[in-house]
Protein backbone atom coordinates (compact mmCIF):
# COMPACT_ATOMS: atom_id res chain seq x y z
CA UNK A 1 0.00 0.00 0.00
CA UNK A 2 1.06 3.57 -0.55
CA UNK A 3 3.15 4.29 2.51
CA UNK A 4 1.84 4.48 6.08
CA UNK A 5 3.39 7.91 6.70
CA UNK A 6 1.21 9.69 4.17
CA UNK A 7 0.08 13.10 5.46
CA UNK A 8 -3.63 13.72 5.79
CA UNK A 9 -3.92 16.56 3.28
CA UNK A 10 -2.33 14.46 0.52
CA UNK A 11 -4.68 11.57 1.24
CA UNK A 12 -7.75 13.78 1.16
CA UNK A 13 -6.79 15.65 -2.01
CA UNK A 14 -5.88 12.41 -3.80
CA UNK A 15 -9.11 10.75 -2.66
CA UNK A 16 -11.22 13.64 -3.94
CA UNK A 17 -9.36 13.62 -7.26
CA UNK A 18 -9.81 9.87 -7.64
CA UNK A 19 -13.54 9.98 -6.88
CA UNK A 20 -14.11 12.89 -9.28
CA UNK A 21 -12.08 11.17 -11.98
CA UNK A 22 -13.97 7.92 -11.57
CA UNK A 23 -17.33 9.68 -11.74
CA UNK A 24 -16.33 11.66 -14.85
CA UNK A 25 -15.15 8.51 -16.59
CA UNK A 26 -18.26 6.53 -15.75
CA UNK A 27 -20.48 9.41 -16.90
CA UNK A 28 -18.58 9.77 -20.19
CA UNK A 29 -18.92 6.09 -20.96
CA UNK A 30 -22.56 6.13 -19.91
CA UNK A 31 -23.04 8.88 -22.49
CA UNK A 32 -21.38 6.63 -25.06
CA UNK A 33 -23.89 3.95 -24.22
CA UNK A 34 -27.07 6.01 -23.90
CA UNK A 35 -26.98 8.89 -26.40
CA UNK A 36 -29.09 8.45 -29.53
CA UNK A 37 -26.90 9.26 -32.54
CA UNK A 38 -23.23 8.86 -33.44
CA UNK A 39 -22.49 12.58 -33.47
CA UNK A 40 -23.96 12.90 -29.99
CA UNK A 41 -22.03 9.86 -28.79
CA UNK A 42 -18.80 11.52 -29.89
CA UNK A 43 -18.97 14.01 -27.02
CA UNK A 44 -19.24 11.78 -23.98
CA UNK A 45 -15.93 9.90 -24.09
CA UNK A 46 -13.90 12.72 -25.56
CA UNK A 47 -14.68 15.09 -22.69
CA UNK A 48 -15.53 12.85 -19.76
CA UNK A 49 -12.66 10.47 -20.27
CA UNK A 50 -10.08 13.17 -20.80
CA UNK A 51 -11.18 14.96 -17.62
CA UNK A 52 -11.20 11.70 -15.65
CA UNK A 53 -7.76 10.79 -16.93
CA UNK A 54 -6.44 14.21 -15.93
CA UNK A 55 -7.80 13.79 -12.40
CA UNK A 56 -6.38 10.30 -11.97
CA UNK A 57 -2.98 11.34 -13.27
CA UNK A 58 -2.92 14.34 -10.93
CA UNK A 59 -3.72 12.05 -7.99
CA UNK A 60 -1.02 9.61 -9.05
CA UNK A 61 1.53 12.39 -9.42
CA UNK A 62 0.65 13.86 -6.01
CA UNK A 63 0.87 10.51 -4.20
CA UNK A 64 4.15 9.53 -5.85
CA UNK A 65 5.68 12.92 -5.08
CA UNK A 66 4.60 12.89 -1.43
CA UNK A 67 5.67 9.28 -0.92
CA UNK A 68 9.13 9.64 -2.44
CA UNK A 69 9.77 13.13 -1.08
CA UNK A 70 10.73 14.66 -4.42
CA UNK A 71 8.78 15.85 -7.45
CA UNK A 72 7.75 12.94 -9.67
CA UNK A 73 6.46 14.26 -12.97
CA UNK A 74 6.65 11.36 -15.40
CA UNK A 75 2.85 11.05 -15.47
CA UNK A 76 2.87 14.29 -17.45
CA UNK A 77 3.97 12.14 -20.40
CA UNK A 78 0.65 10.28 -20.49
CA UNK A 79 -1.30 13.50 -19.98
CA UNK A 80 0.42 15.30 -22.85
CA UNK A 81 0.13 12.29 -25.11
CA UNK A 82 -3.56 11.64 -24.48
CA UNK A 83 -4.55 15.32 -24.60
CA UNK A 84 -2.70 15.63 -27.91
CA UNK A 85 -3.96 12.48 -29.58
CA UNK A 86 -7.56 12.21 -28.45
CA UNK A 87 -8.77 15.15 -30.62
CA UNK A 88 -6.91 13.68 -33.63
CA UNK A 89 -8.75 10.40 -33.28
CA UNK A 90 -12.07 12.20 -32.81
CA UNK A 91 -11.46 14.37 -35.88
CA UNK A 92 -10.55 11.44 -38.12
CA UNK A 93 -13.54 9.41 -36.95
CA UNK A 94 -15.83 12.35 -37.55
CA UNK A 95 -14.47 12.84 -41.09
CA UNK A 96 -14.85 9.15 -41.79
CA UNK A 97 -18.41 9.19 -40.51
CA UNK A 98 -19.31 12.25 -42.62
CA UNK A 99 -17.83 10.85 -45.82
CA UNK A 100 -19.02 7.27 -45.55
CA UNK A 101 -22.00 6.38 -47.72
CA UNK A 102 -25.23 6.21 -45.82
CA UNK A 103 -26.89 2.86 -45.49
CA UNK A 104 -30.50 2.77 -46.67
CA UNK A 105 -32.92 2.58 -43.75
CA UNK A 106 -33.76 -0.99 -42.97
CA UNK A 107 -37.33 -1.92 -43.86
CA UNK B 1 -6.23 8.26 7.26
CA UNK B 2 -5.42 5.68 4.60
CA UNK B 3 -8.96 4.38 4.86
CA UNK B 4 -10.21 7.32 2.81
CA UNK B 5 -7.60 6.66 0.15
CA UNK B 6 -8.41 2.95 0.06
CA UNK B 7 -12.08 3.71 -0.38
CA UNK B 8 -11.37 6.26 -3.11
CA UNK B 9 -9.13 3.88 -5.05
CA UNK B 10 -11.72 1.12 -4.80
CA UNK B 11 -14.46 3.48 -5.93
CA UNK B 12 -12.39 4.70 -8.87
CA UNK B 13 -11.62 1.14 -9.95
CA UNK B 14 -15.30 0.26 -9.75
CA UNK B 15 -16.15 3.28 -11.92
CA UNK B 16 -13.50 2.33 -14.49
CA UNK B 17 -14.73 -1.25 -14.70
CA UNK B 18 -18.29 0.03 -15.12
CA UNK B 19 -17.11 2.36 -17.89
CA UNK B 20 -15.30 -0.53 -19.60
CA UNK B 21 -18.53 -2.55 -19.44
CA UNK B 22 -20.46 0.32 -21.06
CA UNK B 23 -17.89 0.58 -23.83
CA UNK B 24 -17.96 -3.18 -24.39
CA UNK B 25 -21.75 -3.14 -24.70
CA UNK B 26 -21.42 -0.35 -27.27
CA UNK B 27 -18.82 -2.37 -29.20
CA UNK B 28 -21.23 -5.27 -29.39
CA UNK B 29 -24.34 -3.18 -30.13
CA UNK B 30 -23.00 -0.32 -32.26
CA UNK B 31 -25.05 0.02 -35.40
CA UNK B 32 -22.18 1.08 -37.65
CA UNK B 33 -18.43 0.64 -37.80
CA UNK B 34 -17.55 4.11 -36.51
CA UNK B 35 -19.54 3.47 -33.32
CA UNK B 36 -17.48 0.37 -32.67
CA UNK B 37 -14.20 2.20 -33.29
CA UNK B 38 -15.22 4.98 -30.92
CA UNK B 39 -16.18 2.43 -28.29
CA UNK B 40 -12.83 0.63 -28.71
CA UNK B 41 -11.06 3.95 -28.24
CA UNK B 42 -12.98 4.55 -25.02
CA UNK B 43 -12.29 0.98 -23.96
CA UNK B 44 -8.52 1.24 -24.12
CA UNK B 45 -8.49 4.59 -22.32
CA UNK B 46 -10.55 3.04 -19.53
CA UNK B 47 -8.23 0.04 -19.34
CA UNK B 48 -5.29 2.39 -19.07
CA UNK B 49 -6.94 4.21 -16.18
CA UNK B 50 -7.65 0.92 -14.42
CA UNK B 51 -3.95 0.15 -14.63
CA UNK B 52 -3.09 3.59 -13.26
CA UNK B 53 -5.40 3.07 -10.28
CA UNK B 54 -3.76 -0.31 -9.71
CA UNK B 55 -0.37 1.42 -9.79
CA UNK B 56 -1.51 3.94 -7.18
CA UNK B 57 -2.76 1.09 -5.00
CA UNK B 58 0.43 -0.93 -5.19
CA UNK B 59 2.86 1.99 -5.20
CA UNK B 60 4.94 0.52 -8.01
CA UNK B 61 6.01 2.35 -11.18
CA UNK B 62 5.77 -0.67 -13.44
CA UNK B 63 2.08 -0.10 -14.13
CA UNK B 64 2.88 3.38 -15.39
CA UNK B 65 5.03 1.98 -18.22
CA UNK B 66 2.28 -0.46 -19.17
CA UNK B 67 -0.24 2.40 -19.23
CA UNK B 68 2.03 4.48 -21.47
CA UNK B 69 2.40 1.56 -23.87
CA UNK B 70 -1.37 1.04 -23.94
CA UNK B 71 -1.84 4.73 -24.76
CA UNK B 72 0.70 4.58 -27.62
CA UNK B 73 -0.54 1.39 -29.26
CA UNK B 74 -4.20 2.20 -28.72
CA UNK B 75 -3.74 5.53 -30.48
CA UNK B 76 -2.02 3.84 -33.43
CA UNK B 77 -4.80 1.27 -33.67
CA UNK B 78 -7.58 3.86 -33.54
CA UNK B 79 -5.86 5.98 -36.20
CA UNK B 80 -5.36 2.95 -38.45
CA UNK B 81 -9.01 1.91 -38.17
CA UNK B 82 -10.23 5.48 -38.78
CA UNK B 83 -7.98 5.82 -41.83
CA UNK B 84 -9.32 2.55 -43.14
CA UNK B 85 -12.88 3.83 -42.80
CA UNK B 86 -11.93 7.15 -44.38
CA UNK B 87 -9.90 5.97 -47.37
CA UNK B 88 -10.40 2.26 -47.74
CA UNK B 89 -6.79 1.46 -46.81
CA UNK B 90 -4.71 2.21 -43.74
CA UNK B 91 -1.32 2.98 -45.33
CA UNK B 92 -1.48 4.75 -48.65
CA UNK B 93 1.24 4.07 -51.21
Amino acid sequence: MTGDSLPAWASIIAAVLLVVGGLCTALGSLGLLRLPSFYARMHGPSMGNTLGLGCVLLASMLLASVTSGKAVVHEVLITVFVVTTSPITAMLLMQASVRRPKVPPAG
Amino acid sequence: MNGILDFAIGFAQLCFVLAMAFAAIRVLRGPRAQDRILALDTFYVNGMMTLLALGIRSGSTMYFDVALLIALFGFVGSIALSKFLLRGEAIEP
